[in-house]
């Protein structure tokens, strides 16, 4: 299972948990089943097309990645919003 | 004592007091986040208030008390795995038997029985076989005005930018157009008579007389007669007829208020000074009212959210606020102004709490 880490307000939304084990062979297949565990986070990180909200990144090891990136047994998943506002 | 909830660009305001004085802040919710809309049910008392966290998206709260907790609505959302995202919520307003309604971005029309805990899609209106031809103006495509017909829960008028006004009379489950005399000024002069590019910036119903409405259009300012089916132009005498809010005092049916700015390529205040305008004879003439409002050296904007009312007759309360962060209030029905509240964020929308 990859672990997916959260911050700030996801963290809270998702039971205050910063760390959740997940299984899936893509980082969209995480994510959409990281909303079924959670469904509170449901809208939040993918919209109704099933899309990265434009200012949110996700990170695999550190490195930026698409939904449709693999992922592996262990691998660290980061959701973090991105550095903008006004 | 009147409540004000005055959306801003960094989080919702809750504001108590009197016109003649300033307000207090009594409650501060969504620190940070930009709240475009926020009112309170007449039927449950709930403040219901939208927030579009540039990172997480559109999302409708409520909540008894506007100081929290505040609880997510759920069923804000387009149906899953389309080609099209919701983008953000404009207008919340309450219609017959407890209903709400909410107006959003792209075009979307939901609906509320339970106070504003869940919604749902007009499937009607997001069907609609002339979506393809809708386009958004520069705000998007916002559906920002919603009037409830007192009395009569299945007729409701909404109004769109860029795509006119809609009228329903069965409860939404068809709708059909009501742009007749609208005049877009913005479309070469021969452009087809049934254009859905028309671009409304508000519509308001008068209670008391419900098959009258205003409009306040991308240049123009117009009264229905017919309950939206035809509109006249009443924008003479006024000093531009751009602008984006307009309010009614739900007493008199001939009466409309209007703030104009001073083109749609100078949306300030004309000529440096405040002024909201009064008809009292459905538009036949016009008064200006700024008594207590900045007259020189001001160029502010009004946002189309960012005016409501309050009591009717020669107590009508106004209040508008401006994006330079200034809410100005009234207790004689324009006659004379006072500010509210000088120093708030950006204001994106201004309610009188029932």
């Amino acid at each position: 299972m990859a672990v997916v880490r959260l911050r700030g307000q996801l963290r809270k939304i998702a039971g205050d948990e910063a760390e959740h084990a997940v299984a899936g062979a893509t980082v969209g297949d995480v994510l959409r089943a990281l909303e079924r565990e959670r469904p509170a986070l449901a809208g939040w990180v993918l919209d109704e097309r099933g899309e990265v909200r434009r200012h949110i990144n996700v990170y695999v090891n550190g490195e930026e990645r698409e939904l449709g990136a693999p992922v592996a047994g262990g691998d660290r998943i980061d959701v973090l919003p991105a550095i903008s506002g006004g | 004592m009147t409540e004000l909830l005055v959306g801003t660009k960094k989080g919702l305001f809750a504001l108590e007091g009197e016109p003649g004085a300033p307000f207090t802040v009594t409650a501060r919710a969504f620190a940070g986040e930009p709240v475009e809309y926020a009112m309170r049910d007449p039927a449950t008392g709930r403040a219901i208030a939208s927030v579009t966290s540039a990172f997480y998206g559109p999302k409708l709260w409520w909540a008894d008390d506007p100081a929290g907790p505040w609880r997510q609505a759920e069923g804000v959302a387009l149906p899953e795995g389309g080609e099209e995202a919701l983008k953000r919520i404009w207008v919340v307003v309450a219609g017959e038997e407890g209903t709400l309604y909410a107006g959003g971005d792209p075009g979307v029309l939901f609906e509320s029985r339970d106070g504003g805990a869940s919604w749902e899609l007009n499937r009607a209106l997001w069907e609609h076989p002339t979506r393809p031809d809708w386009s958004p103006g520069g705000g998007g495509l916002c559906l920002h005005s919603i009037a409830p017909w007192p009395g009569e829960p299945g007729r409701l008028a909404l109004a769109m930018s860029a795509v006119g006004v809609w009228l329903t009379d069965d409860g939404g489950r068809t709708w059909r157009h009501g742009n007749a005399g609208l005049h877009p000024g913005y479309l070469p002069d021969d452009v087809p008579q049934d254009t859905l590019q028309l671009c409304v910036h508000d519509l308001q119903r008068s209670p008391v007389r419900p098959e009258r409405l205003f409009l306040q259009f991308h240049g123009g300012v117009y009264r229905s007669d017919d309950a939206g089916a035809s509109w006249t132009s009443i924008a003479a005498g006024l000093p531009s007829d751009f602008g984006f809010p307009l309010a009614v005092d739900p007493a008199d049916p001939d009466s409309a208020y209007v703030i104009p700015l001073s083109a749609d390529t100078d949306r300030v205040t004309p000529e440096g000074r405040v002024r909201v305008y009064e008809t009292r004879d459905a538009g036949a003439t016009c008064t200006a009212r700024g008594a207590g409002l900045p007259d020189r050296d001001a160029y502010l904007t009004v946002l189309r959210e960012a005016f409501d009312r309050a009591g009717e007759g020669g107590a009508l309360e106004l209040y508008f606020g401006c994006t330079s962060g200034e809410v100005f209030a009234s207790g004689d029905a324009g006659a004379t102004w006072s500010t509210a509240a000088p120093r708030l964020p950006p204001v994106y929308s201004v309610r009188t709490a029932p």
